[in-house]
């Protein structure tokens, strides 16, 4: 049982302490990298240009694009549906696209909540302003009201478009439908 | 007797698919509601004999979107109900999902508000359904020509949620103001980011 670290430890008062905050803080860079990568990109800020540039140029075949806000209750609700699919299907990217910043300036606040929530899937913070000029240039029929998803297939172009909270079953549904 | 059946499963097929049509656009008649109102009366659009129109809201107790507009609500009220243009307020939400927005909730949201305005219950959600609202805040300006009720206005408020002093465009004040000065609306018709009506399973 007795390491050369115990036996260090234990004969030596001094060495007791860095040792034990070494190896603190190897545990805390660790989680801190490990945060890193699995987190994604939590929470990039990003103009409408930018999303639908990143919606066009998108690799994976199917793309699903959630509209949310850390407000929204059925927008949580919902959220597990998207995180599920996010780890399961890897031929499906998942992006999270937050509107909060059109009632809040503070980004940090959807920053805090994607690491607090651990939400694995790409969160994208939307960063404009005057909503009435860009809603509908992310889809027509959206009247703007959240929680709304897009489902998109880059193949063959066809897209499914829901302003409402989704439940299990349904993400798979609107996957089907535009294949 | 199977070429009946494929008929008729032709004709359901065409009645499924045909297309919805939800709510109402700019230009259609309105029709009149009975909705409970926070003080317990039932109130109907044709108890206003002399209104020449109305700002109606969809509106609820949670949304951090009509929270923000809460003011500027109380604001709209106290400038149009005395030229002609009452507003009136409406809960659509489901309660069961949404237990802030229940009728006792929004007799003392109102209270604690000090609403000027009827703040009525859509107990079935029909009223919002036949009007086509979708989130809240969501108003419908409506225009009294002789015994009609005509949309000419559907949409938001104005285009700044966050903050009311830097708003450039009042896009219901213009509408109604045009309306006052017998125009026709110029700008009919926006969108804004809400919070959707929660809306009863079906």
């Amino acid at each position: 049982m007795k390491s050369p670290f115990t036996h260090q430890i234990l004969g030596d008062q001094k060495v007791q302490i860095p040792f034990v905050l070494s190896m603190r803080i190897i545990t805390f860079l660790g989680l801190i990298l490990a945060g890193h990568f699995a987190m994604g990109q939590g929470g990039e800020l990003v103009k409408l240009d930018g999303l639908q540039q990143r919606m066009q140029s998108e690799k994976n075949q199917i793309q699903i694009v959630n509209f949310w806000a850390t407000w929204c209750a059925p927008c949580l609700k919902e959220l597990p549906l998207f995180e599920k699919l996010n780890g399961e299907r890897k031929d499906v990217k998942v992006v999270l696209v937050s509107m909060d910043m059109d009632l809040d300036p503070d980004p940090e606040k959807v920053r805090k909540f994607v690491l607090r929530k651990k939400i694995l899937s790409e969160v994208l913070i939307l960063n404009e302003r005057n909503p009435n000029q860009w809603i509908e240039k992310l889809d027509k029929n959206w009247s703007g009201a959240l929680p709304a998803t897009l489902v998109l297939n880059n193949k063959n172009g066809k897209r499914k478009f829901v302003e409402k909270e989704l439940h299990e079953g349904d993400l798979e549904k609107l996957i089907a439908e535009v294949q | 007797m199977k070429r009946l059946f494929i008929s008729m499963g032709v004709v359901f097929a065409l009645i499924a698919s045909a297309p919805v049509k939800n709510g109402y656009e700019v230009g259609d008649t309105a029709t009149d509601f009975k909705l409970k109102n926070v003080d317990g009366k039932m109130i109907s659009l044709g108890d206003w004999k002399d209104a020449k129109g109305f700002i109606l809201i969809f509106d609820c107790n949670t949304c951090p979107y009509s929270k923000a507009y809460n003011d500027r609500i109380l604001e709209l009220n106290k400038k149009y109900s005395t030229q002609g243009f009452p507003v009136v307020a409406i809960n659509a939400n489901d309660h069961s999902s949404s237990s802030g927005d229940s009728f006792e909730a929004m007799v003392s949201y109102a209270k604690k508000k000090g609403y000027t305005f009827p703040y009525l219950v859509d107990e079935t959600q029909e009223v919002a359904r036949t009007y086509g609202a979708t989130n809240t805040p969501h108003v419908f300006v409506l225009k009294r020509t002789g015994g009609q009720l005509k949309v000419a206005y559907i949409g938001t408020i104005d285009d700044n949620a966050r903050n009311a002093s830097s708003v450039t465009k009042k896009y219901v004040e213009d509408a109604v103001d045009e309306l006052l000065a017998g125009k026709a609306v110029s700008n009919t018709k926006t969108k804004a980011i809400g919070c959707g009506i929660k809306w009863k399973d079906a």
